[in-house]
């Protein structure tokens, strides 16, 4: 399989932050790659870099075999994108959006027209079609600015944290479109802060933190570094963390991670709903109020201590917010 | 396609775009004429009386193209409004990630503009007739007296867009501009004569483009009186020509600096 895109040695700098600190990854022709990190982490400069917006201060990245520097027309003529903020012009139609579109892609007045009429049919907006995008849902609205993206038939689709703010059912919605897409063989380069999303999008994952990647594979080959489950706990007091931790300690492979401010416990086990029994046993009859309690797969902050030794909240670095680039205490080490 | 047809077609696709929001958003056009027809008054019937002017000219004659000419110039902050809120929405980043021409957004933006324009000149103008506003001239003489309005605040426009890319938030565009454009159309001919300005702020009338486009208007409209001694300086003395060398002026920096900041810029 030929790649779709390849990024060698990415370094981009928003005055004293560096938010990309030499970044490589490859995407296969007709692949889902899941670029996965906290908010800062760079995801967003990677995508601005390889979309033609944004110029890197060095390295080197093609897409479809074309420089993203000296190609950049016939790049955008390849590509499709999809940014974190739904860009719809909301005194237009759903209609008259893609049209508009089209016509920036040069297709010809009838074809652009059935292309929107085509999209506005496949992404459910049939019905309001006719209707400004001001009165759009933000579901509604992050589809039409995806169709916006697909006018083009692009080879390759830009997705960047496509279902952050988006209410559960169109999360799913949203995945479903994606899945389908990626089903026909559009290369897909998809940033997301959740490792759920990643793992069910995406053929393969690149970490990135503080603008450096720091893990890359399959879903499975991360959570096999990150291991089994975490089995998690709500206690009415503080006090009693250190004694369930010392408790529970036999079932778990790692020491117990607590919070005393939330009063909570979390545990990395192996194995499923035996584990959570077992566990409730062992606190039985020793007066400690237990208010929740539960299992749950790793997320992206199991990653992240597993892999850096701290959480992703520390992680930021600020340059996803690029026009004012907030220096984070330890971003540029 | 060829370059320069790609140019066009994109420039009018983004014109038309422009235009759609003008059609949904009738306020914006209702204020936009509202206020010129209030300016017409209030200096018509408040200040009028209390304005000396050259003998032999009403009030409303002279006052006329000096409202005009404000009117467009305060239009072009539309311009840079309008591009500011496209960045803040993410819409400037959709376009420059298209295979669209460069320029195409800007002359779009503006094209639009000046067609906004074109209406608030008509709106005005007939607000003047009713209140005792006349043209002395050719039709020939009147269209190009309306071309001159048009050029000048289609180049300002230009500045505008250069200074929405450059700000990014439609209110300070709104409020950064209102600090220039208040001083530019007031220390000039455009609503008193400046012969009894003090010498500083005269000789800066004198030589402001604002004061050669309404002094040009004036003229192209018939609005002096016949016979009036020529005005002091060689700017006033020849308004066409030197509006027409600001204008120039105008396009060849704003333009390719503006779309220099646009290809660079980026939102959010």
């Amino acid at each position: 399989m030929t790649d779709a895109i390849v990024v060698e040695g990415l370094e981009k700098r928003f005055g004293a932050t560096t938010a990309l600190d030499g970044v490589d990854l490859t995407v296969a022709e007709g692949s889902v790659l899941g670029l996965l990190g906290p908010n800062g982490a760079g995801k967003t400069t990677v995508v601005r870099i390889l979309t033609t917006l944004l110029l890197a201060d060095a390295g080197r990245a093609e897409v479809v075999g074309l420089d993203v520097v000296r190609d950049a027309d016939a790049v955008r003529a390849a590509i499709g994108l999809t940014g974190q903020y739904a860009a719809v012009d909301e005194y237009l139609t759903g209609f008259e959006n893609l049209e508009m579109v089209g016509r920036l892609y040069h297709l010809p007045k009838a074809e652009a027209r059935s292309r929107a009429g085509e999209l506005l049919e496949r992404f459910d907006l049939s019905g309001a079609a006719d209707r400004p995008a001001k009165t759009y849902s933000g579901g509604m609205r992050r589809r039409l600015d995806i169709a916006a993206s697909l006018i083009n038939r692009p080879r390759i689709l830009f997705l960047d944290e496509p279902t952050t703010g988006l209410d559960p059912r169109s999360r799913l919605a949203m995945w479903e479109f994606i899945a389908e897409l990626a089903d026909g063989g559009t290369t897909i380069l998809l940033t997301t802060q959740y490792l759920e999303e990643a793992d069910r999008l995406a053929d393969r994952m690149v970490v990135i933190d503080r603008g450096r990647v720091i893990a890359r594979g399959t879903g499975d080959d991360l959570k096999a570094q990150v291991g089994g489950q975490r089995l998690e706990f709500t206690l009415s007091r503080a006090v009693d963390l250190p004694e369930v931790a010392r408790r529970l300690r036999p079932l778990a492979f790692e020491d117990a991670r607590t919070d005393e401010q939330t009063r909570r416990l979390s545990l990395p086990v192996h194995g499923g709903t035996e584990v959570l029994a077992e566990a409730l046993r062992l606190l039985e009859g020793v007066g400690i109020e237990v208010l929740d309690v539960g299992l749950r797969r790793p997320d992206l902050d199991d990653v992240f201590l597993t892999l850096t030794g701290h959480s992703a909240d520390d992680a930021a670095t600020g340059d996803d917010t690029q026009a004012e680039p907030v220096p984070a205490a330890g971003g540029a080490r | 396609m060829t370059t320069l047809a790609m140019a066009v077609s994109d420039s009018l696709t983004i014109t038309r775009r422009n235009l759609i929001k003008v059609k949904r958003v009738p306020d914006l056009i209702v204020f936009a004429t509202l206020s010129p027809i209030m300016f017409v008054l209030l200096f018509r019937y408040v200040f009028g009386s209390a304005i000396p002017i050259p003998d032999g000219l009403n009030y409303a004659e002279f006052l006329l193209p000096g409202i005009f000419a404000q009117t467009v110039i305060f239009g072009s902050t539309i311009t840079g409004a309008s591009l500011a809120e496209d960045l803040q929405k993410g819409l400037i980043d959709r376009f420059r990630s298209l295979p669209m021409a460069r320029s195409a957004v800007l002359i779009g933006r503006t094209v639009a503009d000046l067609l906004l324009n074109v209406l608030t000149i008509a709106v005005m103008m007939i607000t003047g007739f009713v209140v005792g506003w006349r043209i002395h001239t050719s039709i020939g003489e009147a269209i190009l007296g309306v071309l001159l309005l048009l050029t000048f605040a289609y180049a300002m426009s230009w500045v505008m867009a250069f200074v929405g890319l450059l700000v990014r938030t439609p209110e300070v565009v709104n409020n950064a501009s209102f600090i220039v454009i208040f001083p530019i159309t007031f220390i000039a001919n455009t609503f008193v004569p400046i012969d009894n300005f003090p010498a500083v702020l005269k000789a800066f009338a004198e030589w402001n483009p604002v004061s050669a486009v309404v002094q040009g208007a004036r003229e192209l409209f018939g609005n002096v009186v016949p016979g009036a001694p020529e005005p002091n300086g060689w700017a006033l003395q020849n308004p066409v020509l030197y509006v027409f060398i600001w204008v120039a002026i105008f396009l060849a920096v704003f333009v390719p600096l503006a779309v220099r900041t646009y290809r660079r810029t980026a939102g959010r």
